[in-house]
C-alpha cells in the first residue's frame, strides 16, 4: 500500500463527504470529487487494468483524457458501460466499477501468458498475424479468428435496452471557446468584455486547467488558481458568457460547426450542444509525453505532470519514494511537489548534459539529486514498480558505463509537452514541425479552418498554440479573444495582459527513445502505445518492411488506434519512426486527427429521437379508429397503414378475401389520407409540370383529373398519381404514400437549380387534407344522401373533380378509381376527416360497406392490371415496358426522361414488358420475385422474365400475377417456366395483364 | 520473396525480427513500361497483380500519389458480399467473393477474408418482396442465399431487436459466405505480390498530366518526371473525373464524402454483417472488436475526405432501434471517404475515347468487396481488348441507356 492519501490539501475534494463505492465487488472508500483513478490511488490500489494484446498488467499513467490504461466497465445492468477512463469518471454513492479484459480476475489473468510467450520470443510482432494463420484455410473461420476475436475487445458488451436520456440542444455563439484552462479564461473574458456572445467549454469540472496544478505561477499578483477562480466567476456573471464545465469540444466540423459533450451534474445522462459559432478558440493546452524505455508500462511509471495533478487536485500520492526522469525543466515541478508533499525523492534523472535553469536549481536546493547526462534504461517490477535501473548516456543515446539500481513505487516521467492540435485538425487545420520545442503546432498560414464565407473563423491560443509559458501564452489568447471579437465588429479593447511570474524555462533536448542495454529490441519492450502494446521495436519492424509512411506504420503496428487515439502515443512512434527511417519528423508526417477529441457516446448521437420519438409514426385523422378496429398494420413510408381489418377468428388471407369481395359487390371505403398531396401554382405551373410528367398536363382543364407518370433523367418510371386541376386552375398532384417527400424534394431540386426562372410554388398539403376511397357498386347510392352535390355520371363523370359539402363537412371530390369500381375519392380538411369517416360508415352500413386496407388494394388494382410503383417498377422500368405508352406525351418537346428513353437499349424490342400470368394450377400462386427462364433444364438458364406482383384473387377464384417478360405482349398465351428452391418448377400462361372488367364498365356508370 | 508462414515468424522471433524483407519494393521509375496503372489503391494494385499473374505482363508500373492503399481500400467498412441482383453485377461481385475465399493463400499474406455471413433485414413488406426476388436471382446465378426469418435472424444476431416497435424485423437475406477481410491487408498483400511478380509500386508519385498524340496515349507526366506506355489504366476512385479531364474526356461521374464510423472495442457480441437498409445503416464487428458502422453520403458533392456529423447521427438514431446496445457504446473516430458514383450506381470498367487509355471506376459505395474481380477483369480487358465480365460495365451503356441499376436491391449505401 504505497500510493495513498496526504492528511491536508486536495483542491477538487470534499472531505467533509466521503463517497462509497465498488471495484471489482470490493466496497472502497473516497471523497467527493474525486474520480475513480484518485480514489483507487488514494486506497492503495496502482493495478487497473490489462493491456489489450500483452494482457500486461497496467496502473494509471495520467490524470486527464489521454489516459490509456485505466478503463473500466462503470455501472450495472443496462446502465453498465464499457471502456470509461477511470481519470474522467466521477465517483459517486454506490456506483460499482469493474477492471476489464482479464481472466478469472485482474490480479491473475491468464491472458498474461501472452507476454509470458512473448518474453521468451517476440512472436508476437507488429502485424504477425498478417504472416501467420495461413494454413489450413478452413481454420482461419473456425479456430484462429475465434480466438483472435475472444481475446480481443476491451470491456463486455452493453446488454438491453439503454434507460437514459440524452439531450441536444442547439446554440448560437459570436465566440466559442474550448477549454477553460488560462488560455481559454483569457481569451473568453477578451471577446466577452468586447460584447461578443461567448460559450466557453471545458472538460474538468472547474476551470484553471494546469494552474489548479501548479503551485510557482502568479498571475496578476495573485497565485494562478486564484486568478483563474476569478476569472471563471467573472465570465460567469455575464450575461453574454455561457460557461459550461464537465463539457468537451468533442468535434469541428465546417463552417464553425462544433459539437459540444456535456455530462452534466443533474438532467438528462449527457447533453450534446451542436453550436453554431461564428468565431472558434481552440484553448485545449497540451499534452505531456511519456518515455520509451524498457518497461515503462509498469504500474507506478506515470507522467510526471499527472503525479502533481494527483498531489494538488486530489492529495493524492501515487506513491513514497519517486524518481523523476526526465528531458526538460517542468518536470522538476513534480520533484519539488513531492518533496514538499512528504514523500522521498530519490532522484531527478536528466538526460541534457546540464540543467541549470530556475527548476533543478531550486530542486537541488531542496536537497534533491539531480542527475544530469542519465537515463532510465530500464524499469523492474512485477505487478508494481520496485526500482529503476539509470546510467549514463552515450552520444548515440544508447546507456553507456556501470548500471545503477535505485529503488522507487512511482517514476514520474516527462519527455515535454505536445499542443493539443486534435479539433484543430479535425476541419482542415495545418500543422507545422517546431525543431526548437519538439512539437507540432498549428500553422494556419498553411490552412485553417473556414466559415461559409471562407474566412478564417478559427484560432488557436496558449499551450495548444505552442506557447507554453505562461505569459506569452496569456498574452496569445488575450489577443486570439480580441481578434475573434474584433473580426466580427465588436470594438475589442487591446486589454493589457496581467503579469504573469514563473520560473524560467531553460530548452529542453528532444528523446524519443531510450534504448536499454545490450541488443535493446530483444526481450524487452519499450511501449509507445499502452494500450494497444505497441512497441519501439514494433515500429522500427514496420520501417525495416517498408511500411514508410505514417498511415502504414500506425495501420500495420495499430499505433495510435486505440480508444486513446494516440494521444500519448502519436508523436513518440512518428520520431521513432522518423529515426528508422533515418529521416526528418515533418518529412515523416503525422496522422490526421478525426473527431471526436474522446470517444463520445453514441446514445448521446442519438440523442432523444429514440424509441417512440424514432421516425415518429404518422397518423391520419382515422388512425385511433383503425387501431380500434382490429388494423394489422403495415408500415409504409413514415406511416402505418391498415394491412387488412381483421375481424375475431380470421386469418389474414381470409381477411383480405373479405374485404376485396365488400369492393367488389357492395362498397368498400379506404383511407388514402397518406397519399402525397402536392399543391403547384403560380403562372408557369403548367409549363413546369409538363417538364416533369410525361404525359401533358398543361391542357387539363379545371375540374378535371389526368393520371400522370414522373421519370428520373434515366427515363425511368419513379412515381406515378392522379393530377387534379382544381377549379380554380392550381394543380394538385397526388403521388404514392411513400413518395410525397421524394417528389416534393424533386419538384423543388428542379425548380431551385435548374429552372429557377420558373414561377412555381410547390406546397407540400398531405397532412393538410384527409382523403377517403370510398369504391364499389354502392358507392353512389351510399354517399349521394349525404350530399346535395349532384353525383350522377352525367354531372360528375370519370375523372371530374366538385368542390361542396358532404355530410356538412367542406369537401372535394374525385372520380377516380385505383380498383375499377365505380369509386370516389373525398378529400376534407384533416380534422374533419375522423366526421367524414364515421358519417360514410354509418351511412353505407345498410349497403354492406366494409373498410379495406393495403392488400385489399393490391389485390384489386392487380385485377385490373394497374400498376403499382416499387412492385411494378423497380428504377429500371419505363412506363413503355408497362405498356403506358398512352401516358407519355409525343408532342411535348422535352419532358425530364424524354431524350433518355430515346436511348437505343429503352426502345429495345427484346426489353421485358408487362404481362399477366395465370397459374397452370388455378389455386397456387407464384412467389413474389420468381424468375422465368427459357430452359428451366439449362445448366446457366437464361432469364426471360419475372413476377412483380402475385396474388390469389378472390373475385377470379384463381392465382394472377403480373409479370415482365421478354417481348412480352407478343407471346400470349405461351406457357414459361418459374424454376424455385429445390428443383420445384412452376408453369404459368401469358395473358393480358387486365383480368378483369377489360371493358371498364364497372367505372363507367 | 520471403514465404510468410507460422514457422516464419517463430523463425524470425529468435532473431527478433531483424531478418525480414521489405514487404514490396521502392523502385525508381523506369522511362517506360508495358501498362502504367495510376493508382495504388487495392483496384490497381490487384489490376497490376492480375495483368503480371495472369496475363505474363510484368512491366507494369502502378504510380500512386500518396501512400499505396491510402484511399478508399483503407477507409470503407470492409464487407464482402455478391448478392446482387442485376445479372452483371451478380458476375463481378461473386467472381470477386469466390476470389476472396483463398487469396490469403494466394498472396501468402493473410487478409482475414472471414465468411461471417451477411444478412440483409427486412422491415418493410416491400422489403420482403424486393429480397424474396433478389434470392430468386442469386439461385439462378449460382450464388449461395436464402430467405431466413424471423427466429433464425435472432439467432444468427441475438443483438438484434426484433420485434420493433418502430419497423420490426420480418426476416432477412442471409448469404452465409459473405463477410469482411481487413481492408489494409488486400492492398499491402496484392502490393507485395505484385512487387514478387516484378510490378513497380511507385508511391509519392503523382500524376501531373497525360500525354495523347493523335487520339492514342503515349505515357504521363509525374511529379517524378515523365514516363512512357502505349497502355494506361486509370483506377483511382474519387479523383477519376479529375484524371479524366488531363486526358481530355468527361465521366458520368459525381464525388461525394461517404460517412462511416467505429466505436470502441468490446469482447464479442456480433458475429456476422447486417445491413438494415429501411433504416439506412449497416454494422459489424472487427477482429478487434470494434463495431463498424456505415451509413449514407453527404447530400453534396465534395472531395473532403472528412467525417459530417448529420449522417452519423441519422445512422446511429437508426441502429439504436435495430440494436439497443449500441447506445451504451462510444463513437472512437469517424472518417469520410470519397466515392465516385455513376448514374446507375453500378461501376466502370471501359475502353475511353483515348486509345491506350482504361478506366475503372465509378464503384461508389461498394468497392471493397470487389477488388479480386475488378483487378482479374481489368487486366483481361487490358491485355485482350475485353473481358466478359468486364463488358457490361462499359462506357457506352450510358449512351444506349443499357443501366445496371442496384437501387432496387441496395437502398442503403453499403
Amino acid at each position: 500500500m504505497t500510493a495513498h492519501r496526504l492528511p491536508s490539501g486536495g483542491l477538487l475534494i470534499d472531505r467533509a463527504r466521503p463517497v462509497e463505492f465498488r471495484f471489482n465487488g470490493k466496497p472502497v472508500k473516497g471523497f467527493a470529487g474525486d474520480t475513480l483513478a484518485a480514489a483507487l490511488l488514494a486506497s492503495g490500489r496502482t493495478l487497473m487494468g490489462r493491456s489489450f494484446k500483452y494482457h500486461r498488467p497496467r496502473g494509471v499513467v495520467a490524470a486527464g483524457v489521454e489516459e490509456p490504461n485505466a478503463l473500466m466497465c462503470v455501472g450495472e445492468g443496462p446502465r453498465a458501460t464499457p471502456n470509461q477512463r477511470a481519470t474522467m469518471v466521477e465517483i459517486a454513492p454506490g456506483m460499482s466499477a469493474r477492471s476489464q479484459n482479464h481472466w478469472p480476475s485482474l490480479e491473475w489473468d491468464v491472458g498474461a501468458v501472452n507476454a509470458a510467450i512473448a518474453s521468451v520470443a517476440p512472436v508476437f510482432s507488429a502485424g504477425f498475424y498478417y504472416k501467420t494463420f495461413l494454413f489450413p484455410r478452413i481454420a482461419w473461420k473456425h479456430l484462429y479468428e475465434p480466438v483472435i476475436r475472444q481475446s480481443a475487445g476491451l470491456g463486455p458488451a452493453p446488454e438491453g435496452v439503454d434507460p437514459d436520456e440524452y439531450e441536444h440542444l442547439h446554440a448560437f455563439a459570436d465566440v466559442l471557446v474550448i477549454g477553460a484552462g488560462m488560455a481559454g479564461l483569457a481569451a473568453a473574458r477578451a471577446a466577452a468584455e468586447a460584447g461578443a456572445r461567448v460559450i466557453v467549454a471545458e472538460q474538468g469540472p472547474r476551470a484553471g486547467g494546469r494552474l489548479l496544478s501548479e503551485s510557482d505561477i502568479e498571475i496578476g499578483g495573485m497565485p494562478g488558481a486564484d486568478w483563474a477562480a476569478g476569472e471563471a466567476a467573472a465570465l460567469a456573471a455575464m450575461p453574454n458568457v455561457t460557461l459550461l464545465t464537465r463539457c468537451q469540444g468533442a468535434g469541428l466540423y465546417d463552417h464553425g460547426y462544433a459539437l459540444l459533450d456535456e455530462e452534466p451534474k443533474e438532467g438528462p445522462s449527457r447533453r450534446l450542444w451542436r453550436v453554431r459559432a461564428k468565431r472558434i478558440v481552440i484553448a485545449t493546452g497540451a499534452i505531456e509525453r511519456p518515455l520509451a524505455f524498457a518497461n515503462n508500462d509498469l504500474p507506478g511509471v506515470m507522467l510526471a505532470g499527472a503525479v502533481r495533478d494527483y498531489l494538488a487536485l486530489w492529495a493524492v500520492a501515487p506513491g513514497r519514494e519517486i524518481v523523476v526522469f526526465a528531458n526538460n525543466d517542468d518536470a522538476y515541478r513534480t520533484a519539488l511537489a513531492a518533496h514538499l508533499a512528504g514523500l522521498t525523492v530519490k532522484a531527478v534523472i536528466d538526460c541534457r548534459a546540464e540543467a541549470a535553469g530556475a527548476l533543478p536549481e531550486a530542486a537541488r536546493a531542496a536537497g534533491i539529486a539531480v542527475r544530469t547526462g542519465m537515463i532510465v534504461a530500464k524499469a523492474k517490477g512485477g505487478k508494481a514498480l520496485k526500482s529503476v535501473l539509470v546510467a549514463k548516456r552515450a552520444a548515440d543515446g544508447r546507456v553507456a558505463g556501470a548500471l545503477e539500481e535505485i529503488g522507487c513505487d512511482v517514476l514520474a516521467m516527462s519527455g515535454g509537452w505536445s499542443p493539443a492540435v486534435h479539433l484543430f485538425s479535425h476541419c482542415g487545420g495545418k500543422l507545422r514541425w517546431d525543431e526548437a520545442q519538439a512539437m507540432f503546432r498549428p500553422a494556419p498560414e498553411r490552412g485553417a479552418p473556414t466559415g461559409a464565407d471562407g474566412e478564417v473563423n478559427t484560432f488557436v491560443a496558449g499551450a495548444a498554440n505552442g506557447l507554453l509559458s505562461t505569459a506569452e501564452g496569456l498574452a496569445d489568447a488575450l489577443a486570439a479573444g480580441a481578434r475573434a471579437a474584433s473580426d466580427l465588429g465588436f470594438s475589442a479593447v487591446a486589454a493589457e495582459a496581467p503579469s504573469a511570474t514563473e520560473p524560467g524555462m531553460t530548452p529542453l533536448q528532444p528523446l524519443w527513445f531510450t534504448p536499454s542495454v545490450g541488443k535493446y529490441a530483444h526481450g524487452t519492450k519499450h511501449f509507445l502505445d499502452f494500450q494497444n502494446d505497441v512497441t519501439a521495436a514494433d515500429v522500427e519492424l514496420a520501417a525495416r518492411e517498408g511500411y514508410e509512411s505514417i498511415e502504414h506504420a500506425k495501420r500495420y503496428t495499430t499505433l495510435g488506434m486505440a480508444t486513446d487515439q494516440g494521444k500519448l502515443s502519436n508523436i513518440n512512434g512518428l520520431a521513432t519512426l522518423a529515426n528508422a527511417l533515418a529521416a526528418p519528423i515533418p518529412e515523416v508526417g503525422t496522422t490526421t486527427f478525426r473527431p471526436p477529441w474522446t470517444p463520445l457516446s453514441l446514445g448521446s448521437i442519438a440523442g432523444r429521437d429514440a424509441g417512440t420519438l424514432f421516425k415518429p409514426v404518422r397518423r391520419t385523422p382515422m388512425h385511433d379508429w383503425h387501431e380500434a378496429n382490429g388494423a394489422d398494420w403495415e408500415p409504409v413510408g413514415e406511416w402505418r397503414r391498415p394491412f387488412t381489418y381483421r375481424r375475431a377468428g380470421e386469418s389474414r388471407e381470409a381477411s383480405v378475401a373479405r374485404e376485396v369481395r365488400a369492393v367488389r359487390e357492395a362498397a368498400g371505403m379506404l383511407d388514402a389520407s397518406t397519399l402525397g398531396k402536392l399543391l403547384v401554382t403560380g403562372p408557369d405551373a403548367g409549363r413546369f409540370l409538363d417538364l416533369l410528367y410525361t404525359n401533358m398536363m398543361s391542357t387539363l382543364k379545371p375540374g378535371a383529373c389526368r393520371y400522370g407518370l414522373m421519370c428520373n433523367e434515366n427515363g425511368f418510371l419513379f412515381d406515378d398519381g392522379v393530377v387534379a386541376r382544381l377549379p380554380n386552375g392550381d394543380f394538385l398532384c397526388h403521388t404514392t404514400t411513400g413518395g410525397a417527400e421524394r417528389v416534393h424534394g424533386w419538384m423543388e431540386e428542379w425548380l431551385q437549380t435548374e429552372w429557377p426562372e420558373l414561377k412555381v410554388h410547390v406546397a407540400n398539403l398531405t397532412e393538410q387534407f384527409t382523403q377517403i376511397a370510398v369504391a364499389g357498386p354502392k358507392a353512389r347510392e351510399i354517399l349521394q344522401p349525404l350530399t346535395g352535390m349532384d353525383l350522377s355520371a352525367s354531372a360528375l363523370p370519370f375523372m371530374g373533380i366538385a368542390e361542396g359539402e358532404m355530410a356538412g363537412i367542406p369537401v372535394r371530390l374525385f372520380r377516380i378509381s385505383f380498383s375499377g369500381e365505380l369509386s370516389y375519392e373525398i378529400a376534407a380538411p384533416a380534422h374533419r376527416g375522423r366526421a367524414l369517416w364515421d358519417a360514410i360508415r354509418e351511412a353505407g352500413a345498410g349497403q354492406g360497406i366494409q373498410p379495406y386496407g393495403t392488400e385489399a388494394l393490391h389485390v384489386l388494382r392487380a385485377e385490373k392490371g394497374f400498376i403499382m410503383i416499387g412492385d411494378e417498377t423497380d428504377g429500371t422500368v419505363t412506363p413503355q415496358d408497362l405498356g403506358l405508352s398512352w401516358a407519355v406525351s409525343k408532342k411535348k418537346a422535352d419532358f425530364i426522361g424524354k431524350r433518355a428513353q430515346e436511348r437505343p437499349f429503352l426502345s429495345h424490342p427484346e426489353r421485358e414488358r408487362l404481362v399477366g400470368l395465370e397459374t397452370l394450377e388455378p389455386g397456387k400462386r407464384l412467389p413474389d420475385g420468381a424468375y422465368a427462364v427459357a430452359d428451366p433444364a439449362a445448366k446457366t438458364p437464361e432469364v426471360i422474365g419475372r413476377v412483380t406482383s402475385s396474388y390469389l384473387s378472390p373475385t377470379l377464384g384463381r392465382a394472377i400475377a403480373l409479370g415482365l417478360v421478354k417481348r412480352g405482349p407478343e407471346r400470349m398465351g405461351e406457357v414459361i417456366s418459374f424454376p424455385l428452391e429445390k428443383g420445384e418448377v412452376m408453369q404459368a400462361r401469358i395473358v393480358d395483364p387486365v383480368f378483369y372488367d377489360k371493358e371498364g364498365a364497372r367505372q363507367n356508370v | 520473396m520471403q514465404r510468410y508462414s507460422a514457422f516464419a515468424v517463430a523463425r524470425e522471433a529468435l532473431g527478433y525480427h531483424q531478418g525480414w524483407e521489405r514487404a514490396w519494393g521502392a523502385p525508381e521509375p523506369r522511362a517506360e513500361y508495358d501498362v502504367i496503372v495510376i493508382g495504388a489503391g487495392g483496384h490497381g494494385l490487384a489490376t497490376a497483380y492480375y495483368l503480371a499473374k495472369n496475363h505474363g505482363i510484368t512491366n507494369v508500373a502502378v504510380l500512386e500519389k500518396g501512400w499505396l492503399g491510402g484511399g478508399n481500400t483503407g477507409r470503407n467498412t470492409t464487407i464482402i458480399r455478391s448478392n446482387y441482383l442485376q445479372e452483371p453485377s451478380a458476375a463481378i461481385y461473386e467472381l470477386s467473393r469466390g476470389l476472396y475465399e483463398d487469396l490469403s493463400q494466394k498472396l501468402n499474406f493473410n487478409i482475414m477474408f472471414s465468411p461471417r455471413g451477411v444478412l440483409m433485414l427486412c422491415q418493410t413488406e416491400h422489403e420482403l418482396r424486393a429480397l424474396r426476388r433478389t434470392a430468386h436471382a442469386n439461385r439462378l446465378a449460382g450464388i449461395e442465399t436464402e430467405m431466413v426469418d424471423v427466429a433464425r435472424v435472432k439467432k444468427l444476431c441475438p443483438i438484434i431487436e426484433t420485434s420493433g416497435p418502430r419497423f420490426p424485423v420480418l426476416g432477412g437475406l442471409w448469404q452465409p459466405r459473405g463477410g469482411t477481410a481487413r481492408h489494409d491487408a488486400v492492398a499491402w498483400g496484392y502490393a507485395r505480390a505484385a512487387s514478387d511478380l516484378g510490378v513497380h509500386v511507385i508511391q509519392r508519385c503523382e500524376v501531373t498530366g497525360i500525354d495523347v498524340s493523335g487520339g492514342r496515349v503515349t505515357g504521363v507526366q509525374t511529379s517524378k518526371g515523365p514516363i512512357r506506355a502505349r497502355k494506361v489504366a486509370m483506377v483511382v476512385a474519387g479523383h477519376s473525373g479529375v484524371l479524366a479531364e488531363m486526358a481530355g474526356f468527361r465521366l458520368p461521374v459525381e464525388s461525394v464524402a461517404l460517412q462511416a464510423l467505429v466505436s470502441e472495442p468490446i469482447k464479442p457480441c456480433m458475429d456476422i454483417v447486417v445491413m438494415a437498409n429501411t433504416v439506412h445503416g449497416y454494422m459489424s464487428q472487427s477482429d478487434k472488436g470494434e463495431m463498424v458502422i456505415g451509413g449514407g453520403a453527404d447530400g453534396f458533392n465534395n472531395y473532403t475526405q472528412r467525417g459530417s456529423f448529420h449522417h452519423i447521427e441519422e445512422t446511429v438514431r437508426a441502429l439504436k432501434e435495430t440494436f439497443p446496445m449500441i447506445s451504451r457504446l462510444k463513437m472512437l473516430r469517424q472518417w469520410g471517404g470519397i466515392v465516385d458514383m455513376t448514374g446507375d450506381r453500378s461501376p466502370i470498367i471501359s475502353k475511353t475515347p483515348v486509345e491506350g487509355i482504361f478506366i475503372n471506376c465509378g464503384w461508389g459505395t461498394g468497392g471493397f468487396k470487389a477488388i479480386p474481380g475488378s483487378g482479374w477483369a481489368t487486366a483481361a480487358m487490358i491485355a485482350n481488348g475485353g473481358d466478359r465480365v468486364a463488358d457490361p460495365f462499359s462506357l457506352d451503356r450510358f449512351r444506349e441507356g443499357r443501366m445496371i441499376d442496384e437501387s432496387v436491391a441496395a437502398a442503403v449505401a453499403h
